[in-house]
Order: structure tokens, then C-alpha cells, then sequence
């Protein structure tokens, strides 16, 4: 197992080698594809088509429709066939085209998949993988742009994953397809074009374990997903005022890394959590929850603070969007608010 | 026939001694009893072999069975148990029988035909023979996961049997009311797969139509959709008054018992003595006893041992 000590913004002298978050999934689900023989992939126009976001792109070609299957537009069996499958020896990794659309998946995600192994006693293992795009930015409006991953960090036995850089998205996902259970990937769209840098070979990230992406000592930048990057843009612009904000990218909110969060909030004082999912019953609220039950609340200096997506559905027109969610400049005035508190 | 005779007993024993325990306040929860459909989940899982696959429904206490399970490993789950199948964390609605190929009852009605068709894709992908039959209800044919999951299973042509026991209600809504046409296996039609209705009080039609559906799929010419009309003599769970049905109604099809038909007709064609009969019955008795038994003396859970399956 490698680890992603790099942070997010390349700073190695060394040739890397980069590609995009899209292509870095591609190439995870190509590699395991070609090692285990019991992963398949399925979903809505994820062969020829190559997937709404040309994730799965060429794969049928080398797989075929066996392996790379396209379905009927039917959420619910999507997500119901690859528990069937995962509880008798494959190894299924189900694509919803659009996060919104796992809405008509819930019953199999969280009654079944979820339940499964502690309802019949540990008598049986749903080694799955959910893949779906989420967030805004792209103009798709309100039924195509949610970020629903709270719901699913609600419920005991869906493990939830948020890559923010391609080497996590690769990574995160290998070690998604071999977890004997079920794992949601929420991959944001805005990060299928983001290039990084991403080890050519088959690796994994450990599920389960926080990174500090930049260090720092005057406040916590806690994020994840795409409000990652943004947040260690924030952090530049941050540093050139003389403010060190250190970034921890959560990577996955079930397991919660609980630790390296509580000791960023306690070496820095000061914390804010960024996401792009609406504040009210937002994950962040767990986040602060956490820190404010921890050891850490005797070392803060200012009230927790949340930056989160405006209590609307998403809109269609650009700047109404992109005022919905956080951005970077968002992310520096509530820092530099922050420790002025 | 007479281990079909063997196991209707046993799930009408195993069923009537829950009720008991249940009636003595000795079990937590609910229960769903199949009592009055013996013939459906029997004639079903005898046209199976082992090592294929079955999902259950709420009303599963017979599928278990007929599929072989240990009637003191289920007692215990019905007690909520340590030596239960789920450890006493699944009860009545969640008994599954894994090494059996019973991938579990369930809670959530028509849920299991999704995981159905992703056994039956797994079968197809794996070049394994086995076949996987899904059991529902009436009630289950008006969800939008038998429609997606029968069209799926049809297109791909996958090694299912989707088999409806149609014991004419759904809680208290009756199927006149739930359905504009007459017959639910009509809905195969649809999905270009054979369709048949049959007697589901009647052992050998359930077993004649489930072994062509079973056969079929095994050959790889793909799923089907079986529907045995039935009736459940109980209430729907223990909460049912029966306003929505009359004695008279329930009577009539207590007139069609499938136990006291199969066994006047075992006899009747010489297959049996009616002294054999009794023995069986006698016999069935002592093992539920048994089973009883074996659950009693099983320990509770340990609540420190609640998280031992928790991953996430
Ligand atoms: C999705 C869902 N809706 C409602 C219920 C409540 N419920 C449990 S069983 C049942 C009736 C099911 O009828 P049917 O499928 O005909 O099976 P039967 O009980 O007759 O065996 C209902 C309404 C449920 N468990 N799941
Ligand atoms: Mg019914």
C-alpha cells in the first residue's frame, strides 16, 4: 500500500507523470479489471457510449458487454443486481450516471447492501462499489447537481468516499473494488477534467484515512471533494497575507478518520469546514460535532465555523450557480473572518 | 411426494408452534405466517437443486424450510438468539440460510427480485449452473422493482424464476382491487417471457411448472414468471383484525387445505398408509420440539458483541 503523502499542488522535481481524475479512474478499473476477473462493470451507457462523462470511455472495447454492461435505465436493479452478484462471487462495480439519480436506488443501497452482513449475523460479505458523479458547476440544474453524500454517511454499513485528486480517485477505488463491502464513490464532475499526479501502476488508498494536504498553524481548512482543491488555493492566496492555513482533505466520511481531524483543530485553534452539500444536515455538521466533543474544544480560540452550499436546489443560471457554493474567495474571507475572531 | 408431504408438516408445525410461543409472549417482534401456502413454497424449492439459489419474502418460514434449513438454528432466530442464523440480529423477517443457498428473507417487499437478477447475472458470468428463484407476493408485482427486474432478467436472459404467491392479499388490499387484469402472470407477456398460473394449493402443479421454469433457465434460455394462487389462513402479521375478509371466505379455502389434499391423494394412489401418515406427523412433531429445545437453551446475545459485523 503507497500512501498520498504529495500535496495536492505538485511540488516533487521528479518527472510525474499526470493525468486527469476521469482517466485516472479508467486506468484503476482497467488494471483491476485485468487482475481480477470477477470485476465487472455496470451501468447506463457505460460501453460504447463510454459513460455520460466518459469515465468507462474505452474499456468495452478491451472487456466487452460482458464485463462493461449497459443496462436499461434502472436504478433500483442496477444497484439490487450488483448485490446479487457481490453475495455469490463477483466482484460488481454499478455506475449511477448522475448522483441525483441513486434517489431511485435507496431501498437497495440502504436496506439491503447496507444491512446485509450485521441482519444475517456476519453470515455473508456485498463486496460492491457504487460510482457517481455529484456537484454543481455545470449548469445541469437542480436534478443533476446535488452533493446527497450525508444521506449515505448516515447509515451504518455504507462506507462513503470523496476523492479530491486523480491519485485518489485511482487509488480510493482500487482499494474500494477489493473492500469485501459495499462502498459509495461520490467523484465530483468538476474533477473529471483536473490533472494530477498519479502512479502508472495498480495501487491503493486506505479507506478510512484523513490526509493534512498543507500544513499549517493559524487555522483548519477541513474539506473534501472538490472543496479541497479549492481550499489549498484559498491557502495561497492565504499565505501571501501571512496567514498559514493548514488543509485536511477527509477523503471518506464513513469511516471518519476522527483523529487527524481533532489533531489539525487542536494544533491550529481554529476551524472551518467546507463543503458544496447544503449546511442544514450537512456532513460538516459532524465534523464540528466531533471536534467540539473532542479533546480539541479546550484548544480552540474562536467558535467552529461551516461554509457550505446555500439552503436552495441547485440552479441553472451560471452566476446564480456558482453563488450557490462555496468558491475560493468564499474560503479566504471566511478564513481571514476566522482569525480575526 | 412424501418428502413433500414431510416438509409441508414440518413448515406448518414449525409455524404453528411460533404462533404458541409467540401467543405465551416468548417472542419480541413479529412473524408472518405462511400457514395455508405450504404447497407453493414446497412445490418451488423441490424443483430446485441444493445448489441453487432461492430469496425469500416476509412470509418465509416455508421457503427456509422446504430449502433444508436447521429447524432449531431458525427457532432460534425466531427466540432472537445467539445460535440463531443472524445471532438474534435478523429475527423472523431476516432468517437467510446462506450455506443452504437461502440468500434471505426480507423485510422490504419485491427487494428481493433486484438481488435475483444480480445472482442471475453472476451465474451467467461465472458459467455456474446454478439457477436463482426469487419468491413474492401479490403484493410485490405492483412495485417498480418487479418491472425492472423482470425486463432485465428478460433481455439478458438470465437463469431466474420469478415466482409470485399470490395468496389474494396484500396486507388488506385484495388483489381485485390492486389489479386491472385477472391474471398477474400476464405480466410476462410484456417482457417476452413465459407466463403460467397454476394452483398453488396443489403440490404437483406448483412442481410441474416450477420444473419447466427451472429447466429453461438451466439451459440458458432464461427467466419466467410463475404465479400460484394461494391463501394465507392467518392474519397478515400480528397487528390483522381480518375486516378486509370474511369467515366465510376463510373457511372455503380452509376447505382447500394443500396438506390434507396431498396426503388424501398420496394415499388415494397407494404411495402411503395412513398409519405412515401418522408417524410422519408424530415425527415432525418431535423435531419441532426439538428445535424449540435447541432454542431455548441457546444463550441471548451479548450486547458488547452488537458491533462485531459493524465495518462502517
Ligand atoms: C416496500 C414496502 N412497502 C410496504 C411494506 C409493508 N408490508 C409488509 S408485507 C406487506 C404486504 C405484502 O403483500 P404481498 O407481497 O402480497 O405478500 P404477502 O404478505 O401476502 O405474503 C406490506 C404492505 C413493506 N414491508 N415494504
Ligand atoms: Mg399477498
Amino acid at each position: 500500500m503507497t500512501s498520498a503523502t504529495q500535496p495536492y499542488a505538485e511540488t516533487v522535481t521528479v518527472v510525474q507523470r499526470e493525468v486527469t481524475y476521469a482517466e485516472a479512474i479508467r486506468e484503476g478499473l482497467r488494471q483491476e479489471m485485468r487482475r481480477d476477473p470477477r470485476v465487472f462493470l455496470v451501468g447506463e451507457d457505460i460501453g460504447v457510449y463510454g459513460g455520460a462523462f466518459g469515465v468507462t470511455g474505452d474499456l468495452v472495447h478491451e472487456f466487452g458487454s460482458d464485463r462493461v454492461r449497459d443496462t436499461p435505465i434502472a436504478e433500483e436493479v442496477i444497484a439490487g443486481l450488483a448485490i446479487g452478484a457481490a453475495i455469490t462471487g463477483m466482484r460488481p462495480v454499478a455506475e449511477m450516471q448522475f448522483s441525483d439519480f441513486v434517489t431511485l436506488a435507496m431501498e437497495q443501497l440502504v436496506n439491503q447492501a447496507a444491512k446485509m452482513r450485521f441482519m444475517l449475523g456476519g453470515k455473508i460479505a456485498v463486496p460492491m462499489v457504487v460510482r457517481m458523479p455529484g456537484g454543481s458547476g455545470t449548469g445541469a440544474a437542480a436534478q443533476h447537481s446535488q452533493s446527497l453524500e450525508a444521506w449515505f454517511a448516515h447509515v451504518p454499513g455504507l462506507k462513503v468516499v470523496m476523492p479530491a485528486t486523480p491519485h485518489d480517485a485511482k487509488g480510493l477505488l482500487i482499494a474500494a473494488i477489493r473492500d469485501l463491502n459495499p462502498v459509495l464513490v461520490f467523484e465530483h464532475k468538476l474533477l473529471y477534467r483536473v490533472k494530477g499526479s498519479v502512479p502508472p501502476e495498480l495501487y491503493t488508498e486506505e479507506l478510512g484515512k484523513a490526509l493534512v494536504r498543507r500544513p499549517g498553524h493559524d487555522l483548519s481548512l477541513i474539506a473534501y471533494s472538490i472543496m479541497v482543491p479549492r481550499a489549498l488555493e484559498a491557502a495561497e492566496l492565504l499565505a501571501n497575507e501571512g496567514i498559514e492555513a493548514e488543509v485536511v482533505d477527509v477523503r471518506c466520511l464513513r469511516p471518519l478518520d476522527e483523529a487527524t481531524i481533532v489533531a489539525s483543530a487542536r494544533h491550529t485553534g481554529r476551524v472551518l469546514v467546507i463543503h458544496e452539500a447544503v449546511r442544514s444536515g450537512g456532513f460538516g455538521g459532524e465534523i464540528v460535532a466531533r471536534i467540539a466533543e473532542s479533546e480539541a474544544f479546550d484548544f480552540l480560540d474562536a467558535p467552529i465555523r461551516r461554509l457550505a452550499g446555500r439552503e436552495t436546489p441547485v440552479p441553472y443560471n451560471r452566476a446564480l450557480e456558482r453563488s450557490t457554493v462555496p468558491q475560493v474567495e468564499d474560503i479566504v474571507a471566511a478564513a481571514r473572518a476566522l482569525v480575526r475572531e | 411426494m412424501r418428502e413433500a408431504l414431510q416438509l409441508m408438516l414440518r413448515i406448518r408445525a414449525f409455524e404453528e408452534t411460533a404462533e404458541q410461543l409467540y401467543m405465551r409472549g416468548l417472542v419480541h417482534g413479529t412473524m408472518h405466517l405462511s400457514i395455508g401456502q405450504e404447497a407453493s413454497a414446497v412445490g418451488a424449492v423441490l424443483a430446485l437443486e441444493p445448489t441453487d439459489y432461492i430469496l425469500s419474502t416476509h412470509r418465509g418460514h416455508g421457503h427456509c424450510i422446504a430449502k433444508g434449513a436447521d429447524l432449531g438454528r431458525m427457532m432460534a432466530e425466531f427466540m432472537g438468539r445467539e445460535h440463531g442464523y443472524c445471532r438474534g440480529r435478523g429475527g423472523s423477517m431476516h432468517i437467510a440460510d446462506i450455506d443452504g443457498g437461502n440468500l434471505g428473507a426480507n423485510g422490504i417487499v419485491a427487494a428481493g427480485l433486484p438481488i435475483a437478477v444480480g445472482v442471475g447475472l453472476s451465474m451467467q458470468l461465472q458459467a455456474l449452473p446454478h439457477v436463482c428463484l426469487a419468491f413474492f407476493g401479490d403484493g410485490a408485482a405492483n412495485e417498480g422493482a418487479f418491472h425492472e427486474a423482470l425486463n432485465v432478467a428478460a433481455i439478458w436472459k438470465l437463469p431466474v424464476v420469478f415466482f409470485c404467491e399470490n395468496n389474494n392479499y396484500a396486507m388488506s388490499m385484495s388483489v381485485r382491487n390492486a389489479f386491472p387484469t385477472e391474471l398477474i402472470s400476464q405480466r410476462a407477456q410484456a417482457y417476452n417471457l413465459p407466463g403460467v398460473t397454476v394452483d398453488g394449493n396443489d403440490l404437483q402443479a406448483v412442481y410441474g411448472a416450477t420444473a419447466a421454469a427451472v429447466a429453461r433457465a438451466r439451459a440458458g434460455a432464461g427467466a419466467s414468471l410463475i404465479e400460484a394462487r394461494t391463501y394465507r389462513w392467518r392474519g397478515h402479521s400480528k397487528s390483522d383484525r381480518n375486516l378486509y375478509r370474511t369467515q366465510q371466505e376463510i373457511a372455503a379455502w380452509k376447505e382447500r387445505d394443500p396438506i390434507a389434499h396431498l396426503r388424501t391423494q398420496l394415499i388415494a394412489d397407494g404411495l402411503l398408509q395412513e398409519a405412515e401418515a401418522e408417524a410422519m406427523a408424530a415425527q415432525v412433531r418431535e423435531e419441532i420440539a426439538a428445535a424449540v429445545a435447541f432454542a431455548e437453551a441457546s444463550p441471548e446475545p451479548d450486547p458488547r458483541d452488537l458491533e462485531d459485523e459493524v465495518y462502517a
